[in-house]
């Protein structure tokens, strides 16, 4: 195989490897792999300030969604109410640690690290200046999405108030409502992130 | 048309994270020149891991659905439930739209995505030609829906949180939450560790993109 120079355009499709070009692409549109089509590239438009701004309303959100308590249910005079964390908690204690666990990181722990990782790489390329130890960070969230839930979670929490509704009456909480604008703005906002700023900032200033 | 020319067939590797094409050092363990991840060709030992973690998911299917997911006492005594008897009890009591919901997520999704690995693994491992393009649909279908199968898992969590009226009603989970949350665990990391660029490995230098 002899040497090729290949143009920096050049892209292969993390699906089927196949090389191609990467088109120029106008703000909002995607680009899709002509063998096998998958998603190629994003370019979201107006991206920093975009996903910034929804970042700073996700960890309001946030905070709302894990502070208050979810939802309570009201039988006979006594009244019940969980908060996100010790639903977790009365699981674990429960002895079933593994799958408390689980809840813990699917529904808890990785949504808000996504939030934490654009946060700390955006604002200082808003501020013009490169964010120390972005890359591996930015692997870290990489591998980590899957692992998010909270759309799964929020489902359940429907499901569990039908099962509920003729036993008790319930209650739907403010961390109710937090979560379910939480999943709206959190899609959003990695939609608005466009991590090709990462390389570009990186190849600007080296 | 021009013939399929991979990242692969050129000796370069385009990174898992970033997605860089580089061209690998030679040394043991190249790095992303970019971002600093480690760069493969394809997945290390990819069919061989997504094998043993699909069949692990299948054994543990077994219990995850004949075990009761969770017990539930009240004054009229204690009941069992199974995921299937959970959604019986859901369309019995009216609200068919959840149970079919619940049904699709808890039942038909761990089946159908252990199912559409199996196929996935064979399929690559006899170097098929059939129909790569809707393989590779498939396999992200198969990333896509697994993560709706953790609904079982949050409602157990939910009603054990939320049902505690000592003496009125108490829900306990079940031996079977642990085995559901395994499966889904499984088949998730199954799903991670196959590479869909295996399907279109044998189609390396050929001029026409296969139909489906």
């Amino acid at each position: 195989m002899h040497h090729l120079r290949l143009p920096a355009t050049v892209i292969a499709c993390h699906d089927c490897d196949l090389l191609q070009h990467e088109p120029c692409l106008e703000p909002g549109r995607t680009a899709r792999c002509v063998r096998c089509g998958a998603i190629l590239a994003r370019s979201p438009a107006d991206s920093v300030d975009r996903s910034l701004a929804l970042v700073v309303t996700a960890a309001v959100l946030y905070v709302l969604a894990n502070v208050y308590p979810l939802v309570g249910l009201e039988l006979q005079g006594r009244r019940v109410e969980v908060t996100q964390f010790g639903a977790v908690l009365s699981l674990w204690q429960e002895g079933m640690e593994p799958v408390a666990a689980l809840v813990f990181v699917t529904a808890m722990a990785f949504p808000v690290l996504e939030v934490v990782m654009i946060a700390i790489v955006l604002v200082p390329l808003r501020l013009g200046r490169r964010a120390p130890g972005y890359a591996r960070f930015y692997r870290l969230v990489r591998s980590v999405k899957p692992w998010g839930m909270i759309e799964v979670f929020l489902l359940g929490m429907l499901v569990s108030l039908v099962k509920l509704a003729h036993l008790a009456s319930v209650i739907l909480g403010v961390a109710f409502w937090a979560t379910a604008a939480l999943i709206v703005v959190l899609t959003f906002a990695s939609r608005a992130f466009d991590p090709r700023l990462l390389w570009e900032q990186a190849e600007a200033t080296p | 048309m021009t013939p399929a020319v991979t990242a692969r067939s050129l000796g370069l590797l385009s990174c898992h994270a970033c997605g860089q094409l580089a061209r690998p050092a030679p040394v043991a363990l190249p790095r992303c020149p970019r971002c600093h991840a480690p760069l493969h060709d394809r997945k290390p030992a990819s069919l061989a891991t997504t094998w043993a973690l699909t069949l692990a998911a299948m054994i543990l299917f077994v219990p995850a659905n004949t075990l009761p997911m969770m017990t539930t006492t009240s004054l009229g005594g204690s009941q069992q439930d199974t995921i299937l008897s959970g959604v019986v009890f859901l369309w019995t009591s009216g609200s068919w739209p959840l149970a079919a919901v619940v049904f699709f997520a808890s039942i038909l999704v761990p089946l159908l995505k252990i199912l559409a690995l199996l196929y996935l693994a064979a399929s690559v491992q006899r170097g098929s030609r059939v129909a790569p393009r809707a393989r590779t649909r498939l396999y992200r279908m198969v990333e896509f829906i697994g993560r709706w199968s953790m609904l079982d898992i949050y409602v157990v969590t939910l009603l054990v949180a939320l049902v505690r009226f000592q003496g009125l009603a108490t829900v306990e989970a079940g031996p079977a939450a642990l085995a559901f949350g395994g499966v889904v665990v499984l088949t998730m990391f199954a799903a991670m560790s196959f590479d869909p660029r295996l399907i279109w490995d044998p189609f390396t230098g050929d001029a026409e993109t296969p139909d489906d």
